[in-house]
């Protein structure tokens, strides 16, 4: 391979149809991902920060780090196994008379595989953060007649802002360029971009096109970073 | 309070759920492992250790299991060094081009894996340095500097800056205060970074996959068994090894607690 400067790869890549596929493909996957994760770890935040003992939560968030230290892709492996069409869940669906389903191999499968690895590290920053909203305030919107969840909305969620929308973008940052749920979860048809970069070094030895999509691919995520980080710390309400 | 009530026990059951979910895999693969069947299903198949047997017979696991082990001490040690020094500068200088500084030195874990991995290889090749136990433990370290940096940081960010200056007035040198005064305030820190790193850099797969060639590191061999068929080993690996980074991290933390109690009966 001899360096030399062109713009070649730049527009044979970006004329494909299949890169724009893929990229289109990958930001819904990940916008997806980071709504269903910050919507699915927000209630469990909210129980861990509010309704339990502060002994509680140190376990709990104990129990939340041991993920940490087990291997994603032997997660995602068993994953594989329990969602398969003769698995566990669709075994524990047939004693009830109901499936089986397609779980394996479709965006469903990619999604649960992006949950194992986000899921826990979510859940982590939004109870720290809720964690450390002035109880005072709550008690304050409660007495003035506001209810419990127009509370949630106008009083809690704007306090905890910051650990919300950071917790959200590492939920973003990790499923964008994550390859194994999409390859072994979600059967990489349509591939995403990281499936994308795999295929064309691993097989292809097309360097410089993998590396145009790795580019676009950090171009977007220092996009959407910088947003999301000028989005929490704008009108940041000083507790 | 009643509607409380029933709220509070709501959201716990919700919070049972999660746990639930996030626990799956985990006794999943623990329970696997231990079950006769290629294919797991429901009713399970009967107690074995046959998959354990297995992996105990394969030498390519083994010498991943070497390569991993030797890969993650050197880099923890690595890593922890340099965050540390990152660190320090941090906190103790004031310079231009420092907000570019921190920024440049907190990127590494933002960048994707699989475009580390990447760039890393183009970089190693380019040196003649790819495919050695040596380009896997640089690019773990380029991975975990970051990791060792933001603890150690939080940690000196604690520390009253006044106090090394106190030291130096009364006599210490910028060594001495830095041995008596700046280490042991964060050698917590010092020690969560290097367990942290640690595990980081053994789990990771998709870096060491791009440049490790022929030395393969444990989640290597497992990402190349999945690509295969239906391996319950897997199982068999990935519970021994968490079972072995749970013991040691369950180690650890009663050593630091019985060293706090010793502390605090001392004074």
């Amino acid at each position: 391979m001899e360096p030399a400067f062109v713009s070649v790869n730049w527009t044979k890549m970006y004329s494909r149809d299949y890169f724009w596929d893929a990229y289109w493909y990958t930001l819904g996957l990940a916008c997806v991902s980071t709504i269903t994760t910050s919507v699915i770890a927000f209630p469990a935040a909210f129980a861990l920060a509010f309704r339990t003992s502060e002994n509680v939560r140190r376990w709990m968030i104990f129990f939340l780090i041991i993920p940490f230290f087990t291997s994603y892709i032997v997660r995602a492996y068993a994953w594989q196994v329990i969602i398969a069409k003769q698995g566990v869940v669709n075994g524990l669906f047939d004693l009830v008379g109901l499936g089986p389903y397609t779980i394996l191999n479709t965006w469903l499968g990619t999604i649960i595989g992006y949950l194992t690895l986000t899921l826990p590290l979510v859940i982590i920053l939004q109870t720290i953060s809720l964690a450390n909203v002035d109880r005072s305030l709550i008690e304050a919107a409660y007495n003035l007649g506001c209810n419990r969840i127009r509370t949630i909305f106008v009083v809690i969620m704007p306090l905890a802002k910051v650990g919300l929308i950071i917790g959200a973008l590492f939920c973003f940052i990790l499923s964008f360029g994550d390859f194994v749920s999409p390859y072994y979860l979600g059967g990489s048809k349509p591939p995403t971009l990281s499936i994308l970069i795999l295929d064309t070094t691993k097989s292809g030895q097309q360097w410089p096109r993998a590396a145009v999509v790795a580019v676009t691919m950090i171009v977007t995520l220092f996009v959407i970073a910088f947003a999301a980080v000028s989005l929490a710390y704008r009108n940041r309400i000083q507790p | 309070m009643h509607g409380n009530k029933v709220l509070t026990k709501l959201l716990r059951l919700y919070l049972g759920i999660v746990f639930v979910f996030v626990f799956a895999p985990i006794t999943a693969s623990l329970i696997f492992s231990f079950n006769s069947d290629r294919f797991p299903r429901i009713p399970l198949g009967e107690f074995s250790l046959t998959w354990y047997k297995q992996i105990w017979e394969n030498p390519i696991v083994w010498e991943a299991m070497t390569n991993s082990i030797v890969v993650s001490l050197v880099v923890c040690f690595l890593s922890t060094c340099l965050g540390f020094c990152a660190a320090y500068t941090d906190f103790r200088y004031r310079f231009f081009g420092k907000g570019a500084y921190l920024g440049l030195a907190l990127l590494p874990p933002t960048i994707p894996l699989v475009i580390m991995g990447l760039a890393m290889l183009a970089w190693l090749s380019r040196i003649g340095l790819s495919g050695e136990i040596s380009s896997i433990v640089i690019a773990h370290t380029v991975l975990c500097t970051p990791f060792a940096m933001a603890v150690i940081r939080l940690r000196l960010q604690q520390m009253d800056p006044n106090l090394e200056a106190a030291a130096w007035n009364l006599g210490a040198n910028q060594w001495a205060a830095m041995r008596d005064i700046v280490f042991p305030f964060t050698r917590p820190a010092i020690v969560a970074a290097l367990c942290l790193t640690a595990a980081v850099s053994f789990d990771e797969f998709a870096i060491a996959w791009f440049v490790s060639g022929i030395n393969k590191t444990v989640p290597v061999v497992i990402l190349e068994k999945l690509q295969g068929t239906v391996d319950p080993q897997i199982n068999a690996i990935g519970t021994f090894v968490f079972l072995t980074s749970m013991t040691l991290i369950i180690i650890a933390q009663i050593l630091l607690l019985s060293r706090q109690k010793k502390r605090l009966n001392i004074s």
